[in-house]
């Protein structure tokens, strides 16, 4: 059960401003938020809605027009560049959407690109047996289907021993299937390591599997959902 | 080996296309720089060898006569360490089966020992004896040209006096590295040698018994100026003819001039390869980092620094310099070997020191990694301030506009894939620029490796057949009556002679000197013309000096400044004498006076040193045996054969030139536009497989991605024609001295090559990425994500 004592994240009032081409994006318009340790937590909404920019700032690839954001008591948006850096370096993992897997390197050596500037890391090998790759490490990227090359980009999250794995959009590009089973080995590191979990969709049915879920609508959080019991990933109906 | 290495191993082997092309630009700008700098050291640590080792003098002097008595007044003067006075003779002579008149120098050498000065390296046989008479060393280089070894004879006419020698060695000497018959540009070893004769066997056929005219002096230190004035006091009363220092001494002149020319090609190529290969290198690398964004945001996210990432980048740059970098050394080194040898043709050493050196080595090794460093900072700055999170994000849609041309109303004239060529070059003007800009200077090296040829047959023509129109040249061995023209005009075949004085001076306008002869020749002569600066002939002034338009630059005089004439003949006179104007000249520098008037400067008679003769070619033969039996006659040149070994001595090198200018021009090219291509490519490939999927056929969408390079190319040929006449200017301006001037005349010919070389180039590039544009795999592109 979630201890609210442990807070990992402590954010408030967070804006965001960015340009795009020529015109400007108002992604986020000032959105409060907590999240606590081992918590698996899903931002949902329609795209536009400032769900990747909340990711973004949570796992510091980006710092807030405005607001502070709190990572164990420290304030996130003060960091520069070679803070935030050491920051993502130490404590967090990341999956994205369409993988980002370096397509010149092996799965082994996609995990070992992460595992050679970590502290304690797992090895590249345990990392990619954890997610049920044991027998494609030496496959290249583009020998390996979308649920495979995504649970190497997960593997490569998780081989860090991360405190917090963020997911932006990890089933958007696989049939619901592989989806399924992408999700359940995120669940499982997330019940296993006691990694917190942010993972975003915009699919209302993964919701069920987390233990909040948070409405993002037009920069702001519109609600958060306490789900009473945690849906196990195959149970999913989508 | 690091994740993060493995990436860039395999990139690099991903890249190989573009990295070889980049690559082999650098292998030509080191192998240049190599190729020049190590000749240049090997020719310059082989003259020092040779001059420490064979003792060349640092001082030399010609007189008329002076007792062997005044040896050790020379000896005396402050700062000098060695002297060796010596007989030199100016002499005729024929060789079995060779028609042409050859003449020479005779240059005694000690009869009991080795000299002190300008010692000989005996290639072959002996030093001549003691009791022998009739015994002589030549030149190595004469002695190759006829086919001559130790035993062989010669019949020379010593003061008038046939005499016949047997040769008993072969010899080089320090004093001869460059062999060159006096007045003459270049070398001739068939018709003109250099030999070595006993001091005392010369002497007696000289006439130079306990006397000598020629002196050379070591020097224990630097004091040459204070040396040459008091040897000048010294030997004036004995028709001295002015001590000089090494810096006037022919044949270490001409050697430091080339020295000077290779020194330029050693900068100016290797530079503008640089920059080339700089160009080509932030323009692969900014797109690497532009196709990398994800990567890179990805690496970020992980936690990897900026730092690492950029570094990653630059280890890829270095890679590619590195590996250019060796194989330039060792093609330069090879190179440079052969230049080096070949430079030996002309330069006749005993041995060459080739060894390129480390200093060289490290230079252009350094010169290039931090050239290819300095000119990818800014590429590679973007991946050191791309921020994470914008790199997830995809790339912002080009920003493309309607063109100059659209915006004046023209667009009708354009169809669609012109107008998206058009558009595609104006988006990003520096870069089509820079493109432009590279095959430029493919198409101006093409040019400098080529138009020398054209130019020195306009050198030959204004020269041979502007101004030396004669047939024949003769010089006597002293300044000689008028009366002896008539002589001349009673020699078989001979149609016209007209006659010249020639004196040594020394030319002084406010701090300048300059030493050169003084010419003087009568008004209206045909043979031999004075030509303005529009090569019209021009009468010699009667009152005053008219300059080799070079010679009045080094001076810094213009028509109507009073110039002071010191005659360093005779009784030396200083005089006074205004400009009267310049002469175009290419080859050698001298001022001209009309003949009476140098006749009254030089305070004489009617005198003349030489004469030029129109001939009748029938009588040649006879001619040459009868000149060849007058005593009084130093020299004989035969225009033809200047003109000759001009073109042999310069087509020997230019072939070179031309063969290696040409072949790195093609690699430029090539690597300008096949990179251009194969950027384009990437960048466009999905545009381009989407316009497939809609219908295009590939000579279509060819069209559109090689159109905009050939549209490139066609820009960039025009501009190569100015950029090339640029590099020829620097060149030509870089490499004037004295000896000669090398005129900026760029045939229409040389245009047409290099135009050549940049189409056929282009061709092969436009073949090259054709062929990966008939692969383009329509599913595998459309899916991939921009």
């Amino acid at each position: 059960m979630i201890d609210r004592h442990d807070r990992v994240f402590l954010a408030r009032g967070l804006t965001k401003r960015y340009p795009m081409g020529e015109i400007e994006v108002h992604a986020l318009r000032g959105v409060d938020l907590e999240l606590f340790t081992g918590e698996f937590v899903v931002l949902l909404g329609p795209s536009g809605s400032g769900k990747s920019t909340l990711l973004n700032i949570l796992g510091g690839l980006d710092s807030p027009s405005s607001g502070a954001i709190q990572y164990g008591g420290r304030d996130l948006s003060v960091y520069d560049d070679a803070e935030l850096t050491r920051y993502r370096r130490e404590h967090v993992g990341f999956v994205f959407q369409f993988y980002n897997l370096i397509p010149s390197l092996t799965a082994r050596e996609n995990v070992a690109l992460v595992t050679e500037i970590a502290r304690d890391p797992l090895a590249p090998e345990q990392a990619l047996t954890l997610v049920g790759l044991a027998d494609r490490l030496d496959h290249f990227p583009a020998q390996l289907s979308g649920g495979e090359q995504q649970r190497v980009a997960i593997a490569r999250a998780v081989a860090k021993r991360p405190e917090v794995l963020l997911c932006d959009e990890p089933t958007g590009a696989l049939d619901v299937q592989t989806g399924v089973r992408v999700l359940g080995v995120i669940e499982r590191i997330n019940r296993e390591l006691g990694t917190t979990t942010v993972v975003i969709t915009h699919n209302a049915a993964i919701a069920a599997m987390a233990d909040r879920v948070i409405h993002l609508s037009d920069g702001l959080i519109a609600r958060i959902d306490h789900n009473a019991r945690r849906q196990a990933p195959d149970e999913i109906v989508w | 080996m690091k994740a993060l290495d493995r990436k860039l191993w395999r990139e690099i082997w991903q890249l190989k296309g573009q990295a070889a092309a980049i690559m082999l630009v650098i292998v030509c700008g080191v192998a240049t720089h190599v190729m020049f700098g190590a000749t240049l050291d090997a020719l310059g640590q082989t003259r020092a060898r040779y001059y420490r080792e064979y003792r060349f003098a640092d001082v030399f002097a010609t007189l008329k006569r002076a007792p062997e008595s005044l040896r050790e007044r020379i000896a005396a003067i402050p700062g000098v360490a060695e002297v060796e006075t010596r007989v030199v003779a100016e002499v005729h002579l024929d060789v079995a089966g060779f028609a042409e008149p050859i003449t020479g120098r005779l240059v005694s050498i000690p009869d009991n020992r080795e000299p002190r000065l300008n010692r000989l390296y005996l290639r072959q046989g002996r030093l001549t004896a003691v009791d022998r008479d009739d015994e002589v060393i030549v030149s190595e280089a004469f002695a190759q040209a006829h086919r001559l070894a130790p035993g062989a004879k010669l019949r020379v006419v010593i003061n008038g006096r046939r005499q016949t020698l047997t040769i008993v060695g072969t010899a080089l000497s320090p004093e001869y590295i460059y062999q060159l018959r006096p007045g003459s540009m270049f070398p001739d070893y068939q018709r003109y040698g250099v030999f070595w004769m006993g001091r005392r066997a010369l002497g007696v056929a000289y006439g130079m018994e306990g006397a000598f005219n020629n002196v050379v002096v070591g020097l224990s230190d630097a004091r040459a100026p204070a040396v040459i004035d008091e040897l000048d006091r010294l030997l004036t009363p004995y028709g001295g003819l002015g001590a000089h220092d090494r810096e006037d001494q022919p044949s270490h002149h001409f050697m430091s001039e080339e020295f000077r020319n290779i020194a330029l090609s050693a900068t100016l190529f290797p530079v503008l390869f640089l920059g080339v290969a700089v160009f080509l290198l932030n323009v692969v690398v900014s797109r690497l980092i532009g196709m990398q964004r994800e990567q890179i945001g990805t690496l970020k996210a992980f936690g990897y620094r900026s730092g690492e990432i950029a570094l990653h980048y630059l280890k890829l740059v270095l890679v590619i310099v590195l590996a250019g970098v060796i194989i330039g050394i060792f093609i330069g080194a090879g190179l440079g070997r052969r230049l080096a040898e070949l430079y030996t043709t002309f330069f006749r050493f005993p041995f060459l020191d080739y060894r390129p050196a480390l200093p060289l080595v490290l230079g252009a090794t350094l010169l290039n990694l931090g050239g290819a460093v300095a000119g990818t900072v800014f590429a590679l700055r973007a991946a050191f301030t791309l921020r994470p999170a914008e790199a997830m994000r995809p790339e912002p849609p080009a920003r493309y506009r309607a063109t100059v041309v659209e915006r004046f109303g023209l667009q009708q004239l354009l169809s669609q894939p012109n107008r998206m060529i058009l558009r595609h070059i104006e988006r990003r003007p520096l870069k089509s620029l820079l493109s432009v800009l590279g095959i430029a200077l493919a198409c101006g090296i093409t040019m400098a490796g080529r138009f020398q040829e054209a130019t020195v047959t306009h050198m030959v023509e204004v020269h041979y057949k502007l101004s030396q129109r004669e047939d024949l040249a003769v010089t006597f061995t002293e300044p000689t009556s008028w009366g002896a023209i008539g002589s001349l005009q009673n020699l078989p075949g001979v149609e016209r002679v007209e006659v010249y004085r020639a004196a040594p001076v020394r030319l002084r306008f406010q701090h300048r000197t300059w030493r050169t002869m003084l010419k003087g020749v009568p008004p209206g002569g045909d043979l031999q013309r004075l030509l303005d600066a529009d090569l019209r002939p021009l009468a010699p002034p009667s009152d005053g000096v008219l300059l080799t338009d070079y010679l009045g630059e080094l001076l810094g005089v213009r028509a109507g400044d009073r110039l002071i004439v010191e005659v360093l003949e005779g009784d030396r006179p200083v005089r006074e004498v205004p400009v009267a104007g310049l002469v175009k000249e290419y080859l050698g520098v001298a001022g001209y006076m009309d003949l009476a008037g140098l006749n009254r400067l030089l305070r004489e008679g009617p005198a003349i040193s030489g004469a030029y003769l129109a001939v009748d070619n029938r009588d040649r033969p006879e001619l040459y045996r009868r000149l060849g039996d007058t005593p009084r006659i130093a020299g004989t040149a035969i225009r033809e054969q200047e003109i000759r070994s001009f073109h042999r001595t310069m087509e020997q090198t230019m072939l070179f030139f031309t063969f290696i200018a040409t072949v790195f021009a093609v690699i430029i090219a090539f690597g300008v536009i096949y990179n251009s291509a194969r950027i384009a490519l990437t960048e466009r490939g999905r545009e381009l497989a989407s316009l497939r999927v809609l219908g295009f056929t590939r000579a279509e969408i060819s069209y559109i991605l090689l159109g905009e390079l050939g549209l490139l190319t066609l820009i960039a040929i025009p501009l190569g024609f100015v950029v090339g006449r640029g590099i020829c200017t620097l060149f030509v301006n870089g490499a004037r001295s004295e000896l000669y001037r090398i005129p900026l005349i760029i045939h229409p010919s040389t245009y047409a090559f290099a135009a050549t070389v940049v189409l056929a180039s282009a061709l092969l590039s436009g073949w090259l990425v054709r062929r990966k544009l008939d692969r383009l795999d329509l599913i595998a592109v459309l899916k991939t994500r921009d």
